[in-house]
């Protein structure tokens, strides 16, 4: 039954494509496919005849099962156009309405075919729907999936981007973490650190968390194996900046970090500073309103 | 069979390893280091892995009982140059070598076992008062 | 999985091992696996080339440079006609060792890898096979 309605449909297509291709081509337009310029008419005349042609063959040696093998053509093809639309930036329901708008020129077609018989055309129309709205459905499958793709691409290049390591001294580093840490990040961050450790032989690397907004039992596993892999490689690290309420959370998760941590970078800083041998003397003043001997040294001249 | 050269630098021995290591050749290390510790009653074993791509489980297992077996000799072992790369992997893998001592490259490892021995030389000297 | 490229080897001695390392070297290049992950892969097949050569009483491995919805990978699959694994769940535990190991092989290359599955059956034989994608 199923096969015989697709053949039917096969035949339909091959008989009318002389005035199918026209009217779909003419509400594709109409639907501002050619708006805005990012595809040319000749394009979108060579992928809509190709789509038809491709259609056909799967209906006729398929049926209208679109889960059959005979339909990995087309499918293929939809795929391919959805893709390429998701990257040249359409809107979903532009890019689905390449199948959607399909729909009447076809259920025109039928009704002008005077072979049918009434009950015939509405079950073909039945079937043409199910079949046409399920390669939409496919199509906008493909172009969320291509827009995810683009999302994590973006991702990785934004987790690269936010994690500059900076040198705070001669061999001591500090990498000031913002945002969430994730698996995929903390992994660009660790490397980063590492390499930036042996480029310029830092001794200490300060791993400062103000910016992250929670410390789950994730993240600080994330955050000790960052610090058991610099230990590997000869280098210590401290871990500063953990907020009252992180501090809280970490203690009620029973997450344990057994590495020197500080309140702040500046706390950080200074052990850093008196591991490798250095320490922060005051000294006097140069601009001299501040410091009391120093005015008094004044009011003497 | 091949053997990775030990050399001697005052009371300290300097392994480079820039080989693949096959798993006998790791083992032939252990043996032969252990051997010249006792012989030139070395204080420290400095091991250079900064050729090394990869270290798998049982070459970790090979520094730790290198630095375990020295401790008891009375010297000190400090692994230097490991990789990122390395790192991570090992991290991963489950091996933290808790007991070896690292350090970054050659000379810094050097610097760490020479103030080792300070440290201990004062404390024997305090210990003679 | 279409497979684009592949060799095998055999695991008979340790110098083996080292073969098989180099191999999985050459392989994850080709597929232009980042640094990092390189490290992961061959440290992986280090592993379970080890455990083929000293629990399965040696065997073989197929390395393949394979492709899926666009991604390529690594993807080593160890063969051994040994005496096969009775826990496998157990197996997959640190610290579980059945020789002279530190128990990190199975559990660590699972850790190390993308894909992970492992078949065994006892007196027949335990085929692992892993991948890492780019």
């Amino acid at each position: 039954m199923a096969g015989q309605a697709g053949s039917d449909i096969a035949s339909l297509v091959s008989r009318n494509e002389a005035t199918i291709l026209p009217e779909w081509l003419e509400l594709q337009k109409k639907a501002g496919t050619l708006h805005t310029g990012r595809i040319s008419e000749g394009e979108l005349q060579s992928q809509s005849k190709n789509f038809l042609h491709l259609l056909r063959d799967a209906l006729a040696q398929g049926g209208s099962d679109v889960s059959n093998g005979a339909y990995e053509p087309a499918k293929a093809m939809l795929a391919e156009l959805s893709r390429s639309r998701a990257s040249q930036g359409f809107s979903p329901s532009e890019t689905a309405s390449f199948v959607f708008s399909l729909k009447q020129p076809l259920f025109n077609a039928l009704n002008r075919d005077k072979s049918l018989s009434g009950e015939q055309i509405a079950s073909t129309i039945w079937t043409t729907t199910v079949l046409l709205d399920e390669l939409g459905l496919f199509t906008l499958e493909i172009f969320q999936k291509s827009r995810e793709e683009v999302i994590i691409r973006q991702q990785r290049e934004i987790a690269e981007l936010s994690t500059p390591v900076v040198k705070l001294w001669d061999g001591i580093l500090a990498l000031p973490l913002i945002g969430t840490l994730d698996s995929q990040r903390t992994q660009v961050v660790m490397e980063n650190l590492l390499q930036t450790i042996v480029d310029v032989e830092a001794e200490i690397a300060i791993i400062d968390i103000t910016g992250v907004p929670m410390v789950d039992t994730l993240t600080a596993q994330h955050l000790l194996k960052t610090v058991a892999a610099a230990r590997l490689m000869g280098a210590d690290c401290l871990i500063s900046g953990i907020r009252p309420q992180i501090a809280q959370t970490m203690v009620h998760l029973g997450v344990e970090l057994n590495v020197i941590s500080k309140s702040s970078l500046a706390d950080a800083f200074a052990v850093a500073l008196r591991q490798t041998g250095r320490a922060v003397v005051k000294t006097k003043r140069i601009d001299g309103a501040a410091v009391p001997d120093k005015k008094i040294g004044r009011q003497e001249a | 069979m091949d053997r990775i050269p030990i050399l001697k630098f005052g009371n300290t021995l300097l392994v480079t390893i820039q080989v693949d290591m096959h798993d006998r050749l790791a083992t032939a290390l252990e043996e032969d280091l252990t051997a010249k510790i006792v012989a030139h009653t070395a204080r420290g074993v400095l091991i250079d892995i900064s050729a090394l791509e990869i270290v798998d489980s049982f070459m970790g297992r090979m520094l730790d009982n290198i630095a375990a077996v020295s401790r008891i000799l009375d010297a000190d072992t400090v692994v230097v140059g490991m990789r990122p790369a390395v790192a991570i992997t090992l991290v991963e893998l489950g091996l933290s070598l808790t007991g070896v001592k690292t350090a970054l490259n050659v000379e810094r490892g050097m610097a760490l076992i020479h103030s080792r021995l300070a440290e201990s030389e004062a404390d024997d000297a305090d210990d003679e008062d | 999985m279409p497979t684009t490229k592949t060799e095998r080897l055999d695991i008979k001695a340790s110098d083996d091992v080292v073969r098989v390392r180099q191999l999985t070297r050459a392989y994850a290049l080709e597929v232009g696996l980042s640094l990092v992950d390189q490290t992961k892969v061959i440290t992986a097949s280090s592993e379970l080339a080890r455990n083929t050569l000293d629990y399965g009483g040696g065997g073989e491995v197929t390395v393949e440079l394979v492709e899926q919805g666009g991604r390529r990978g690594v993807r080593l699959t160890f063969d051994d006609k040994g005496p096969g694994i009775v826990d496998i769940e157990q197996a997959l535990k640190d610290g579980f060792t059945s020789g002279k190991g530190m128990g990190l092989g199975l559990g660590g290359a699972k850790r190390l890898c993308n894909d992970f599955s492992i078949a065994s059956k006892p007196g027949e034989g335990t085929k692992v096979m892993i991948a890492r994608w780019k």
